[in-house]
């Protein structure tokens, strides 16, 4: 069972999850990151008060929440094939682990945020500030060991859904387990790529809860 | 330097509106130090924050310099408060930056080069002594060096006019006393008015030069800081002398008098000093001069900020027109005099 084509694949389908995983994380929170300091800025009582924005990305982020991630899969294929042109494979998949994962991330964002003392904010505008450099110099800065696990969570959570992509074609060790396990009753298989999953999660979890302690250490 | 002209402001929940300040007035003078001091709630907050506009205010004016703070469009606002510097009860510095960085927060708002800016930054961590702490994280000060880098902070870009909200309220007496040198050192050195709102009448009493007391949202007595120390016109301005200088005698103090004059030839009086009478023997001339014995029953000398100030209850006896003869001469030397109660 384990012979080195066998060695491969799984090499291979372990390096496939880390690519979605990290691209997809990436790219979440190119979106995700600016739409959860809006979520942010636009509460009440907030530097840019604007409750239409507010509610209408709130809503968005809501709904999209609140399909389950296998049924947004199918659900958005003609997207992902107008954007990658196929729904198979491991680039295809980027495209519904990055839309499932950019409403997740603006919530983090958002309540990594809102734990900023109001007093800073306050502080800043006291002295001049505009709402630019409100976000890009307090609420960003202030927030970072929890964005950073913020970061940790989002990736831990793109590994599973990458897995459930997997199940219908899109590469990675979710597609090995599938065809190997599920279809050919490979159990080793499966075991295997369990294994390597754990791995990675702890990994990240591992490498976020760093970070995060290293940032705050410094602060302290 | 700061005029406030029918300050109102309500405050709009979803339950209720609560009226925060009602047609609040006020000067402050170039150079001076002034405080407002009222009990939790009165709205002292509110009405610091209104003139940096923190608050809006729903009616009234703000005039800083003879600019109408009040009216400005918001980029001219942010341009004016660069020129309000503004502390606070909780310091509120940055905890992603060193003392260094949270000192150039302002100056990096304010687009000032960098070259300039942390040389500006190192002047100002030596004027609050906090040279050695530069690279030093907010969280590994204490309250008082912290305020001090909020200091720092608040003076950077120079600014005309310095508020401060409770800012030694979270420290011990000894840190306070020191933080108030600083403000005191700081407003004679660069001639910088500073708003200063409080509970503590101590405060008052060693940093200011003007105090106006509100209470329920209004402003009940305004005046230089001895006058309302010797001569309070509320009872709200009464009862904050109190938490300072003892002007209630106690009950037993009063009952142990062994005076055997009669009721008519006694009479209990409060003296304030201010200033260079409290050097002056008067009372003793008092007595060589008119029929009249003293007998101390309470005393206490004291400073309001460089001023020494003196508070004596005396029991007066001797015949009624030498009395009402003494007492005029003591207040001919300007003391006040304020009669208690005959017994
Ligand atoms: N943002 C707000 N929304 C509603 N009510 C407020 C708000 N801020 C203050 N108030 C109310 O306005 C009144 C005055 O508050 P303010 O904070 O100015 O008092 P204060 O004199 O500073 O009191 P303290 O000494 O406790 O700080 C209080 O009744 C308070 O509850
Ligand atoms: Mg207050």
């Amino acid at each position: 069972m384990f012979d080195a084509w066998m060695v491969d694949k799984v090499l291979l389908a372990t390096w496939e999850t880390v690519y979605m995983v990290a691209i997809s994380t990436f790219l979440s929170y190119v979106f995700g990151l600016p739409l959860g300091v809006i979520l942010v800025v636009s509460s009440d009582g907030h530097i840019l008060e604007n409750k239409g924005v507010n509610q209408v990305l709130g809503s968005i982020v809501n709904v999209m929440r609140s399909i389950p991630f296998i049924i947004f899969l199918i659900l958005i294929i003609p997207l992902t094939r107008l954007i990658v042109g196929t729904y198979i494979g491991t680039v295809a998949s980027i495209v519904p682990l990055t839309l499932a994962a950019i409403p997740f991330v603006a919530r983090l964002v958002e309540t990594s945020l809102k734990e900023i003392e109001w007093g800073l904010i306050e502080a800043a505008l006291s002295m001049g500030a505009n709402s630019w450099q409100i976000i890009s110099k307090v609420l960003l800065p202030e927030a970072l060991p929890s964005l950073t696990l913020g970061v940790a969570i989002t990736t831990i959570n793109l590994v599973g859904y990458s897995a459930m992509a997997g199940i219908v074609g899109g590469g990675g060790l979710g597609t090995l387990a599938y065809y190997y396990g599920y279809q050919r009753y490979e159990h080793g298989i499966m075991w295997v790529t369990v294994i390597i999953l754990i791995i990675l999660v702890q990994l990240v979890q591992m490498l976020g809860d760093s970070l995060a302690a290293k940032i705050s250490n410094r602060r302290r | 330097m700061i005029e406030v002209k029918h300050l109102t402001k309500i405050y709009k929940t979803p339950s209720q509106e609560i009226l925060a300040l009602d047609d609040v007035s006020l000067q402050v003078e170039d150079g001076e130090i002034f405080g407002i001091i009222g009990l939790s709630g009165a709205g002292k907050s509110t009405l610091i924050r209104c003139i940096n506009m923190l608050e809006k205010p729903t009616s009234g004016t703000v005039t800083i310099n003879g600019v109408e703070i009040t009216a400005l469009e918001p980029h001219e606002l942010r341009t004016a408060r660069q020129k309000i510097g503004m502390i606070f009860q909780h310091f509120n510095l940055l905890s992603s930056r060193n003392v260094f960085d949270n000192v150039l927060f302002p100056l990096e708002i304010a687009g000032v080069p960098k070259k300039d800016a942390a040389k500006r930054v190192m002047e100002l961590l030596e004027l609050v002594g906090l040279a050695d702490k530069a690279n030093a994280y907010p969280a590994q000060l204490s309250g008082g060096q912290k305020q001090r880098v909020g200091i720092a902070r608040a003076l950077a870009n120079s600014p005309e006019l310095l508020l401060s909200d409770e800012a030694t309220s979270a420290l011990d007496p000894q840190t306070t006393r020191s933080i108030l040198g600083l403000l005191k050192d700081i407003n004679k050195r660069f001639n910088l008015t500073i708003l200063l709102i409080t509970h503590d009448m101590n405060v008052i009493k060693e940093t200011c030069d003007r105090v106006a007391v509100i209470a329920e949202s209004r402003i009940v007595e305004v005046g230089r800081v001895i006058d309302i120390f010797s001569n309070p016109q509320t009872s709200t301005s009464r009862s904050f002398i109190n938490t300072v200088v003892k002007r209630d005698i106690p009950k037993e103090l009063l009952e142990q008098s062994d005076s055997h004059a009669a009721p008519s030839e006694r009479i209990l009086v409060s003296i304030s000093f201010i200033g260079k009478s409290a050097g002056q023997p008067l009372i003793s001339s008092m007595i060589k001069k008119y029929e009249v014995d003293a007998n101390i029953l309470y005393g206490n000398i004291d400073r309001i900020k460089d001023t020494p100030f003196g508070y004596l209850t005396l029991e007066l006896t001797g015949p009624p027109d030498q009395i009402d003869e003494g007492l005029a001469y003591l207040k001919s030397h300007g003391l006040e005099v304020e009669v208690i109660n005959h017994v």
